[in-house]
């Protein structure tokens, strides 16, 4: 009697439900495909069946498990749980991590062994070194205003009535896209040119133009136009900055502040001397959040100018290697160099996780 | 109560309201600009900034007057008792307080225009015409500033709206299944690897997308996923694990192991506790990152560039391709990028509660 008495699964029917898991993972993929042209019904179609299928193979993969030895059960039930996830995880970023690391010793079509080439560009092409300039520019400046920002917002609010407004209505950008914001940047740094009566219709221009200003195409002054990006940048992610950051300020004790202002302290010794202090680690986690956040951008500088006019950044060259040079090789030394630089971040992480015994 | 009159004191300063609101127009009015000129007339977007649409007083064309045939442009010209040269005329002169006349066109035209100044702003010609030719796939036609006709070919963007649907659905409502098992196996299972396992997810939670692109474009080229649905679910289903099962385990985790041990003692499976205990108990932390999800999806350009390509274009990539292709046309570029803001908004501002909090649980660790 090794088959189990206690599932409730008998051969027939298990033999019955994978066949019908086959039929429907396959046969949805198939018709899925022919029906792409009719996006509504596919859509409705693609959400049925991927989460019907989803569940159709948890629940097989569940029925099976429960009818294994009880010595082996509860573990073959937690691989069903966990093993979708894993496999996925695997299959899109922890094995190709490792195919990204050998290509880069390959040459541009993964062909034949190139030694440490492609990172000798990654180190030295003019146009790596101009891109590792302007992501120091936007990991500093993008950053810090980011922070101060979004501190200075939510230190600000916590004392006004109208919190909810102001913070609702400096969050909004994080719901719009990086494509979404460069329109809108755009047309604020819109040009027209010079001619006879000209109307500049991009709000800097109008404004330099009423104070008598001479018009300028903002986005091609050298060096500048860097921070006329990294202003983008900042308008996005302020919010989140402020979102954390001012929840972490509602979590200070009200006592201590109250004990405080007994002893006669005002209000800027209290933000300096309690709240900062308090509120460190949040700081520290934004700003690690935020510094990632611009070592990898890319959107912005894609839509904003393409990387021209010397403001081009480490992932828009990955781009370019990859899509406009076809050159595999050089396209994912760049990827590891970004990976190498976002390891000492990796480390705290994986650091703080384990003294914070997160895994019981 | 003394709680109360700090509150006050604090509340009051009215400087700090001051700098909040300047703080508060800067962020709102770029959006405002887009939002403004997506519904006006073509040919007032090319010929005056947005601002103009708010109430305020200008020179307004009240009407226009013939000059005798017999005059002639090359001498100094009288109107209305004062007298200039052509080129004068031409740029424009004040003849009385709030009354300007200008020489329309070239010196055949023998028109002068008469501006007076006027309280202008409600009468704005908005309309939707903006949004009726990005939306369209066939050709359009519009006026510029010198009242030129041109045609364009449309954007397509009804088409690119319902890709984006159609990525952005699947693509949020599928991780969070399978994440959500995960997470609880995580949580309340014992497993060879479990710990090993999940640090992995934990380092995952910052590699970056690039690392993992080119591999994984070989492998769709290989299985025929390349600019394809199915492609972009799985690729954004697996990229959004890390932190669907990092959000859903520290929900997860800290739910009472009472529940837990009263179902087993019930004879409940994991298999049904999870369907009937966990996943209900679980809908805060699943909304959070179902947010948090739809939005990254959404406004994902990166990805679907890579997998999708110029083939079902979403949002997007359709509006980075019009910026590239029409970079100018201010009356399509601010329609086409409103339409492509409206869903997030909404879900942003339906759901913000929900959001801020997966926000500060998949930040403020501890």
């Amino acid at each position: 009697m090794s088959r189990d008495i206690d599932s409730r699964w008998s051969p027939i029917t298990l033999a019955a439900l994978v066949i019908l898991t086959i039929v429907v993972l396959g046969g949805g993929f198939i018709l899925l495909q022919t029906i792409q042209d009719y996006k509504i019904l596919m859509t409705v179609f693609a959400v049925t069946w991927g989460l019907g299928s989803a569940a159709l193979l948890f629940f097989v993969l569940n029925a099976i498990a429960e009818t294994m030895p009880r010595k082996i059960r509860s573990v073959a039930v937690a691989f069903v749980f966990a093993g979708p996830a894993i496999v996925l995880l695997f299959w899109a970023l922890v094995i190709p991590t490792l195919r990204t690391l050998r290509l880069s010793f390959l040459g541009p079509h993964a062909d034949k062994f190139v030694g440490f080439d492609n990172f000798a560009f990654a180190f030295t092409d003019p146009i790596m070194l101009e891109s590792f300039r302007n992501n120091l520019l936007w990991m500093i400046f993008g950053t810090s205003f980011c922070v101060i920002m979004g501190l200075l917002i939510a230190v600000l609010a916590d004392k006004s009535r109208y919190e909810k407004v102001f913070k609702s209505l400096i969050f909004m950008p994080m719901a719009i896209s990086f494509v979404g914001a460069g329109v809108i940047w755009r047309f604020i740094y819109a040009y027209k040119g010079e001619g006879f009566n000209v109307t500049e219709i991009g709000l800097i221009n109008a404004i330099v133009t009423s104070f008598g200003g001479e018009a300028q195409a903002w986005l091609l002054v050298p060096f500048w136009n860097n921070f006329f990006l990294i202003v983008i940048m900042v308008w996005l992610q302020t919010g989140y900055a402020m979102v954390i950051i001012s929840s972490a300020i509602k979590a200070i004790p009200g006592e201590i502040n109250e004990a405080a202002w007994v002893d006669g302290a005002n209000s800027f010794t209290i933000f300096f001397k309690i709240t900062i202090p308090y509120i460190m680690p949040t700081i520290i986690t934004v700003t690690t959040t935020i510094l990632i956040f611009s070592l990898k951008l890319f959107d912005i500088v894609r839509v904003m100018t393409g990387g021209n006019f010397g403001t081009n950044v480490i992932a828009n060259e990955f781009y370019l290697r990859q899509f406009t040079y076809g050159n595999s090789g050089q396209a994912s030394a760049i990827a590891v160099v970004l990976l190498i630089v976002i390891v000492p971040v990796l480390m705290y992480n994986l650091r703080d996780f384990r003294r914070r015994r997160v895994l019981k | 109560m003394r709680k109360k009159i700090k509150l006050n004191r604090s509340k009051s300063n009215p400087l700090i309201g001051i700098v909040l609101i300047v703080i508060v127009v800067l962020w709102t009015v770029p959006t405002l600009g887009v939002f403004i000129t997506s519904f006006r007339d073509s040919r007032d977007i090319y010929s005056s900034g947005w601002w103009t649409v708010l109430p305020h007083k200008d020179f307004v064309k009240t009407g226009e007057m013939e000059m005798p045939s017999e005059l002639d442009p090359d001498q100094p010209i009288e109107i209305e008792g004062v007298t200039a040269s052509f080129n004068e005329w031409r740029n424009g002169i004040e003849v009385e307080e709030g009354r300007t006349l200008k020489w329309y066109g070239n010196k055949r035209t023998r028109k002068v225009e008469i501006f007076e100044e006027k309280w202008i702003g409600f009468g704005a010609n908005l309309n939707l015409q903006n949004y009726r030719d990005v939306l369209s796939a066939g050709e359009i036609e519009y006026t510029d500033g010198e009242g030129n006709t041109i045609s364009r070919q449309g954007n397509n963007f009804s088409d690119a709206v319902l890709n984006s649907i159609a990525v952005s659905i699947p693509a949020t409502i599928i991780p969070i299944l399978i994440a959500a098992f995960a997470a609880y196996a995580f949580s309340w299972m014992e497993f060879p690897g479990r710990k090993p396992l999940f640090i992995i997810v934990v380092a995952l939670l910052v590699v970056p997308l690039q690392i993992a692109l080119i591999p994984i474009l070989r492998d769709f080229t290989k299985w025929g996923l390349n600019g394809t649905f199915v492609g972009m679910w799985l690729a954004h289903t697996s990229f959004g694990l890390p932190l669907a099962i990092y959000l859903l385990y520290n929900y997860i985790s800290n739910l009472p192991r009472d529940i837990f041990e009263s179902a087993y003692l019930d004879g409940a499976t994991p298999f049904v506790t999870f369907v009937k205990l966990v996943l209900p108990l679980s809908i805060p932390a699943l909304a959070s990152f179902a947010i948090f999800q739809f939005l990254w999806v959404w406004n994902d350009y990166l990805v679907a560039l890579v997998f999708l390509g110029d083939k079902n274009r979403v949002v997007t990539s359709a509006l980075a391709a019009m910026v590239g292709e029409k970079g100018q046309d201010w009356h399509l570029l601010t329609a086409g990028a409103f339409l492509s803001m409206i869903i997030p908004i909404a879900v942003f501002f339906g759901l913000q509660r929900f959001f801020v909090r997966g926000l500060t649980a998949g930040s403020v660790k501890g």
